[in-house]
């Protein structure tokens, strides 16, 4: 309780992580109230076409067919969070189990999973992310792969590094010594001691996928059935000189929702790593 | 493409500066009547028009993409063109008859008409394009001169069609790009298609080629052995290539170019430039290809092989709102096979209209009834992936059917994925659109007749949609002498197709072509902005 306290205080000195957490926080009940909010489906063409925002009945306009901005948004909301969590989730376990077997284990593993893990590094995130997309064609599932396979690496290099030092330690060396387990060893003894480094980039993780999400979308790789802010945005850049908000709003709801992301994740690192904190400060 | 920009701005300043002075005086203000102010044409000038994508080649016998035939179509020439209404019109035949029983076509051919390397031109040539080189390189024309009996010169300026059965569609068949003449004299004996003149194409059209830089320009010039006398009036003519569709507006806003033409300029835009005072705007010259879009439906997969499903999705969207939504105007819609702009359309025909109650009626007769969610079945829609005009479609026609109970779910594909697709029947329905080519016979029945079911042929009766009724009146009207005959073989065609729905019509497309105002005589003809351009003329300062 009392270490939890601390972290909420160390946290909370951070004022633009509280900032970030706000409006993460107003995102996620976007997301799971946008079915009660707007109930109609956002593809449904509700209203005239080009409506600006403030219409009756269009808080923030509609679209070029009449969808709903303000709807879109909402459930955008859901599809971004979905894919962001659900992809970093993925990549955070091919990420950090194979970095803890290379860090662990060492010697042959380790370079083995070193030059698998620089296979990935050398092809550009966005261009293997599309590639990807395009062969497999547009789904939920398809982007979610896509996005967890082009960001595990970094974490990989990560986990490695934070079980290379942890693994000469004295509390592991004990632990082989009585003959714990290297399962064992892995999960409980370095894991938990490494898991800040990896909580504050994993943080980060879902800003980015939110944006390469986001991204593909705006190519016209997003899922077809799925609104999302990023195919919004890519929609509505035709007619941008006609109808700025019907790129604006969604723009805007990217912009604050990995901005919020990325802010939490600095708060985070302030909160894990107190003395760093101090030090920057 | 900043390297082309950059070139091509060093090009625009140049033709800038040529302009420079007629830009700055007066010009005829805009309410004095074309008549009045019509001066008389005379020589000079340079044109520029936007082309897109670049042609991957000149030679028009080769390849008939659209920019090739724009910009070939300056360069070679058929033996005849065609006006708005499709009626031939000379081109390099001077006259033309046909005999009564609708069998022999003799055509007499301008004298005097040279080829661009200097070589005479003579029903040689004709006898050369028509019986050797296109019925190998060109299926369009392959098909039309296989119903000739023969083909023969009696002299040197005369040429004699002898079909083996009548086929009235045969006199619009010699269009520039259905049918260009092409020189005997550097192809006869060779491989056509590796033949190295294909590169420095040779015509007799009123341009030649002087320069293509490629990714940058093609430069046409005067060919001044021109067998009309006094024309062509302009100098040059430069096709720009400008791949970005932003920059194309740009360039067409600014005066960099003079025309645009086709998918140049998106639909989103169109409206903005139409009130740009320099342009002038139209959707005429498109009545030879007349294209006619639609949803193409896989008549293999229940429920969709039963008519009253698809007329359920007929009654079930609302066309004109994709006319002037998604389209923002840019088109007609569809009451049938036929474009009204072609010859034999019935225009008793009422196009459908849309009215849900009657959609569900039908759904409810066929048995589909809605299950707790309200669906009553769920089909697969796979839209062209022709750029986002044809993806919003697909988005609206997903709303729009849901109101019946028709759930759709939407595919993604490109473009070779999507010809291999529908071309091999695995699909259930696509959005496409076709040429109509001025005649049923040309370009509507290869849609709908049996025959032409073939797996592996885009374009083709993909539906595999068959109703011998359908199949007998086409291959009789294509046949028939008489007029009046003919038209009612073709009326009753397109009622028994308006009823079967064996696609679902959605518009007569139109594409939007500007046209810097300083020129004259631009678009006269159905062939429009493929014609060979000898008689437009710049404006006087």
């Amino acid at each position: 309780m009392k270490t939890s306290s601390g972290f909420w205080v160390a946290y909370a000195r951070n004022k633009g992580a509280v900032f970030g957490l706000a409006i993460v926080a107003v995102v996620v009940l976007m997301a799971l109230f946008s079915g009660v909010v707007f109930p109609e489906s956002p593809w449904e063409m509700v209203n005239a076409p080009f409506l600006p925002p403030m219409s009756d009945g269009a808080l923030l306009g509609t679209d070029t067919l009449g969808r709903d901005i303000a709807a879109g948004i909402a459930h955008g909301a859901r599809m971004s969070l979905w894919i962001g969590l659900v992809s970093t989730g993925v990549a955070l376990l091919i990420g950090v189990s194979l970095g803890a077997m290379a860090g662990f284990f060492g010697g042959v593993v380790d370079d083995a999973i070193m030059r698998f893990t620089e296979l990935f590094q050398t092809i550009p995130n966005f261009v293997l992310a599309v590639v990807l997309v395009a062969i497999f064609t547009p789904s939920s599932t398809s982007i979610i792969a896509a996005i967890a396979i082009v960001s595990w690496p970094p974490l990989a290099r990560l986990a490695r590094g934070e079980f290379l030092s942890l693994r000469s330690r004295e509390f592991v060396q004990a632990a082989i010594t009585t003959g714990q387990s290297n399962l064992t060893i892995i999960v409980r003894q370095i894991l938990p001691n490494s898991l800040s480094p990896i909580i504050v980039s994993a943080s980060l993780m879902v800003a980015t996928a939110i944006l390469l999400e986001s991204s593909l979308s705006f190519l016209g790789l997003g899922d077809p059935n799925q609104m999302s802010w990023g195919y919004m945005v890519g929609a509505a850049r035709t007619v941008i000189r006609q109808a700025w908000w019907m790129s604006f709003f969604p723009g805007l709801a990217i912009l604050l929702t990995v901005l919020s992301l990325n802010l939490i994740g600095e708060g985070l690192n302030d909160a894990l790593n107190p003395k760093l904190a101090r030090k920057g400060r | 493409m900043s390297f082309i920009s950059y070139r091509f701005r060093h090009l625009a300043a140049a033709s800038l500066l040529a302009l420079a002075v007629p830009a700055l005086s007066p010009s005829v203000p805009s309410f004095v009547s074309p008549a009045l102010a019509a001066d008389t044409p005379a020589r000079g000038g340079t044109m520029n028009i936007i082309v897109q994508p670049e042609p991957p080649m000149l030679q028009l016998g080769l390849n008939q993409q659209g920019p090739t035939q724009t910009v070939a179509g300056k360069i070679y020439q058929g033996l005849l063109t065609y006006d708005e209404k499709l009626d031939p019109l000379p081109s390099l035949a001077k006259s033309w008859t046909v005999s009564e029983d609708g069998l022999t076509y003799t055509f007499k051919l301008h004298e005097n008409v040279k080829w661009h390397d200097g070589k005479p031109f003579t029903s040689k040539d004709v006898i050369f394009s028509t019986t050797k080189f296109l019925p190998e390189v060109h299926s369009r024309a392959r098909a039309n001169f296989a119903r000739c009996e023969s083909i023969t010169a009696p002299d040197d300026n005369t040429v004699v069609f002898k079909l083996k059965e009548p086929f009235p569609a045969f006199i619009r068949a010699f269009e520039v790009a259905s049918a260009p003449i092409i020189p005997a004299h550097l192809y006869e004996g060779t491989d056509y298609r590796n033949n190295p003149a294909n590169a420095t194409p040779i015509g007799t059209g009123p341009f030649k080629l002087k320069e293509w830089v490629k990714g940058s320009y093609i430069h046409l010039v005067r060919n001044e052995d021109y067998y009309k006398p006094g024309l062509p009036y302009l100098d040059n003519i430069y096709f720009r290539v400008i791949p970005d569709a932003a920059s194309r507006a740009l360039a067409l806003e600014s005066g960099q170019v003079d025309q645009s033409q086709y998918n140049d300029i998106e639909p989103f835009d169109v409206a903005r430039l139409k009130e740009v005072k320099s342009l002038n705007f139209t959707t005429k010259g498109y009545e030879f290809i007349a294209p006619v879009s639609w949803l193409e439906i896989n008549h293999r997969v229940k429920p969709l092989d039963d008519k009253r499903f698809r007329q359920a999705i007929m009654y079930a969207i609302d066309r004109e709102f994709i006319r002037d939504k998604i389209w923002f105007g840019l088109g007609k819609v569809a009451s049938g096979p036929f474009n009204s702009s072609t010859k034999h359309f019935d225009s008793s025909i009422v196009p459908y209209a849309k009215n849900v109650d009657k959609a569900k009626a039908l759904l409810d007769e066929m048995g589909l009834k809605p299950d707790a969610k309200g669906v009553r079945a769920t089909v697969k829609l796979m839209p062209m992936p022709y750029g986002e005009t044809w993806q919003r479609l697909g988005e609206y026609l997903k709303q729009s059917l849901k109101q019946v109970g028709i759930n759709v779910v939407l595919e993604s594909t490109d473009v070779a994925g999507w010809v291999q697709r529908v071309s091999n029947w695995d699909y259930e329905i696509t959005t496409n659109f076709t040429y109509q080519y001025g005649d049923p016979a040309l370009g509507v029945s290869r849609t709908y007749v049996s025959d032409n079911i073939r797996k592996g042929v885009m374009f083709s009766n993909t539906m595999g949609y068959s109703n011998p009724k359908v199949d007998e009146l086409f291959t009789a009207a294509a046949k028939e002498n008489d007029a009046a005959k003919r038209q009612a073989m073709y009326s009753e065609v397109q009622k028994i197709l308006v009823d079967d729905v064996p696609v679902v019509w959605l518009l007569e497309m139109q594409f939007p072509t500007f046209v810097s105002k300083k020129f004259n005589n631009v678009i006269t003809t159905g062939v429009g902005v493929n014609e060979s351009y000898d008689s437009v003329y710049l404006s006087k300062p």
